[in-house]
């Protein structure tokens, strides 16, 4: 149990008569790299909203580090220790790096509530470590996210979730809108972060980013996780008829 | 792209792409206007806009203008500090002008004289309860709590009921300006104390509205509060998603702005000598003009308040410089129509530009 990081028991999400997510069994264990694929509506964005708590679940456990968890936000969930990269970024467009990175968690120099005078050089050495340990490149941390490419926007997202003692990461299809050297360049931080047994939730439609960069698939159909596979004992088309249901049944890792 | 990038991050300093300031541009156009003024003035008037010409005065500029150009802004300037927080944080505040108008006449209620010329003070609301002659501090903070209830409920409503700023402060603006008319029932209130008369004497004003805007400008850009007003302008979701408590912040910007257009309120009346229910119309146009020519944007999460000020400046360049050319006030209004929307279009023009170039 101590090396499982993250670990759900019959996670259930219904919307109305809709069920979203139907009992979902997961474990993530200490530095692994888990990639969930699916097709669109297959539960795999319910499935991290539930475990974020973006959403509330309609039954089902969830254990995080150890401990039974009951989160009522979003930023609870980030305070614990999980870090999301979401799929439409959620940076500010006209602040710059540093203060992107610690939106909504400014370091201050002393308390005055919302008047709380800033700590503006311990954010900005903080995130030049942070980008240093991500391996992600900025031009100039002053300019401000608008004026930034999507993969240097993306990168900041990501070198946010370094920037505070993360114990576990999520990224949801980090290179949906990315071209061909954007999407390399986020995939040399996901091994960087990998390098650093860092573990990672990654979503993505990306079947040779998935098995490059990830030890284990988890496929979701129609709500349920229908495989749970071993990158090593499987190959695309097997993970292709379970996602459009030619193969059926849980898989159980291969022993 | 390299594997040889891999594992190697941090920044990489690339002169080419920094950029100067955005009020930088708003400067040169202040600077190029009073040019163009100084010109005119030259060629078809022989006399300097700028400097001094007369003989009976010392000094190298025309410092009675200088005052004047400031001075005439100052007011609205001080509202504008606040428009501008409100436009930053990604809304809008129609109600200030109404604000200083129902501000003015109850503050001046609580600033009247006992007895004018050896008689009763005819304009005195708290004659009989003894209210007179109070000391300064009392219309003040009466002011101040008046634009803190204005803001607290300009606030709650787009914090709360979610209904957009706009609805939300036409609504105040309405109300408010009927509270102003029906404080004293549409009578002017005149004859304030010596010390309330004395906080808008000589130059004060400017010298309130300068301290406001460096205050301010300190507080946009190294507190918390002035972090989250950029951030909720320019991401609203980002910003919740962040654990920013928003209805909190909004309720706060929307009070700081209600207390600055009653400060402006406190000063205009104390300079008037005298408090009228139509105060102040207009005012929050010609605040919010000043602030989108100094460059906030009206889609939030741009701005500053140093942008604002110098947009104040132009504002008084163009009225000082309209008397000085012996240009009617109907040409000044006008132009000022087509100063603010040519500020717009030249500001989204730059920043189409600017997104090209990125």
């Amino acid at each position: 149990m101590s090396d499982i990081v993250l670990k759900t028991e019959n996670l259930t999400k219904r919307y109305g008569g809709v069920h979203a997510l139907e009992g979902a069994n997961f474990e993530l264990r200490k530095g692994e790299h888990v990639a969930i694929m699916g097709d669109n509506g297959a539960g795999k964005s319910t499935f991290v909203r539930q475990i974020t708590a973006v959403e509330q679940r309609t039954s089902g456990q969830i254990w995080f580090d150890g401990k039974e968890v009951n989160f009522a936000g979003p930023i609870e969930a980030r305070t614990a220790g999980i870090e999301t990269v979401f799929q439409n970024l959620a940076l500010a467009d006209d602040l710059d790096v540093p203060s992107n990175l610690f939106l909504g968690r400014e370091k201050v120099l002393f308390n005055l509530g919302p008047f709380s005078i800033l700590d503006r050089k311990y954010m900005r050495k903080a995130t030049e470590a942070a980008l240093v340990r991500t391996a992600v490149k900025i031009p100039n941390l002053s300019n401000t996210i608008r004026h930034m490419s999507g993969g240097q926007r993306q990168c900041v997202a990501i070198a946010r979730t370094a920037t505070f003692a993360s114990k576990l990461i999520i990224m949801d299809e980090p290179t949906a809108a990315l071209g061909v050297q954007e999407t390399a360049q986020v995939e040399n931080i996901i091994r960087t972060l990998k390098a650093n047994g860092e573990p990672l939730i990654l979503i993505s439609h990306n079947m040779r980013q998935v098995f490059d960069l990830c030890d284990r698939i988890v496929v979701f159909r129609r709500g349920r996780i229908v495989a749970n596979l071993r990158k090593e004992s499987t190959d695309g088309n097997d993970i292709v008829s379970y996602i459009t249901g030619a193969k059926t049944g849980e898989a159980e890792l291969a022993a | 792209m390299s594997q040889t990038s891999h594992g190697v991050g941090g920044v990489s300093y690339d002169a080419k792409r920094r950029t100067w300031p955005a009020e930088f541009n708003v400067f040169l156009a202040l600077v190029i206007l009073v040019i163009v003024f100084e010109l005119i003035g030259r060629i078809f008037l022989g006399d300097s806009f700028l400097f001094n010409t007369r003989d009976n005065v010392a000094g190298i500029f025309n410092e009675a203008r200088l005052q004047i150009i400031i001075l005439q802004v100052s007011i609205v300037g001080i509202i504008a500090i606040g428009v501008t927080q409100v436009i930053i944080c990604g809304g809008i505040d129609l109600s200030s002008g109404s604000i200083v108008g129902a501000t003015a006449m109850i503050a001046m209620s609580f600033a009247q004289v006992a007895t004018v010329n050896g008689n009763p003070n005819p304009k005195a609301m708290f004659l009989a309860q003894g209210w007179t002659d109070l000391p300064v501090i009392v219309p003040v903070l009466v002011a101040i709590a008046c634009g803190m209830l204005a803001g607290l409920i300009n606030g709650s409503l787009i914090a709360y009921t979610r209904i957009p700023p706009f609805i939300a402060t036409l609504g105040m603006m309405i109300t408010a300006r009927g509270i102003a008319k029906w404080w004293s029932k549409g009578q002017p209130i005149s004859f304030p104390t010596d010390s309330f008369a004395a906080i808008s004497t000589g130059s004060r004003p400017v010298i309130i509205f300068l301290a406001l805007a460096v205050l301010f400008q300190l507080i946009l850009t190294y507190t918390r509060y002035g972090k989250h007003c950029y951030a909720i302008g320019s991401n609203e979701d980002a910003a919740r998603m962040s654990g920013i408590k928003i209805p909190n912040h909004k309720i706060l910007v929307y009070t700081i702005a209600g207390i600055l257009a009653s400060l402006a309120a406190v000063v205009l009346c104390s300079k008037n000598l005298t408090a009228q229910s139509g105060m102040g119309v207009m005012y929050e146009l010609d605040a919010i003009a000043m602030a989108v020519i100094g460059g906030v944007s009206l889609s939030g999460g741009r701005g500053s308040i140093i942008g604002t000020v110098i947009g104040a400046l132009i504002f008084g360049v163009i009225i000082s410089g309209f008397t000085f050319l012996r240009l009617d006030a109907y040409y000044q209004e006008m132009v000022k129509g087509v100063i603010i929307v040519g500020a717009v279009v030249l500001d989204q023009w730059r920043q189409r530009m600017r997104a090209l170039r990125a």
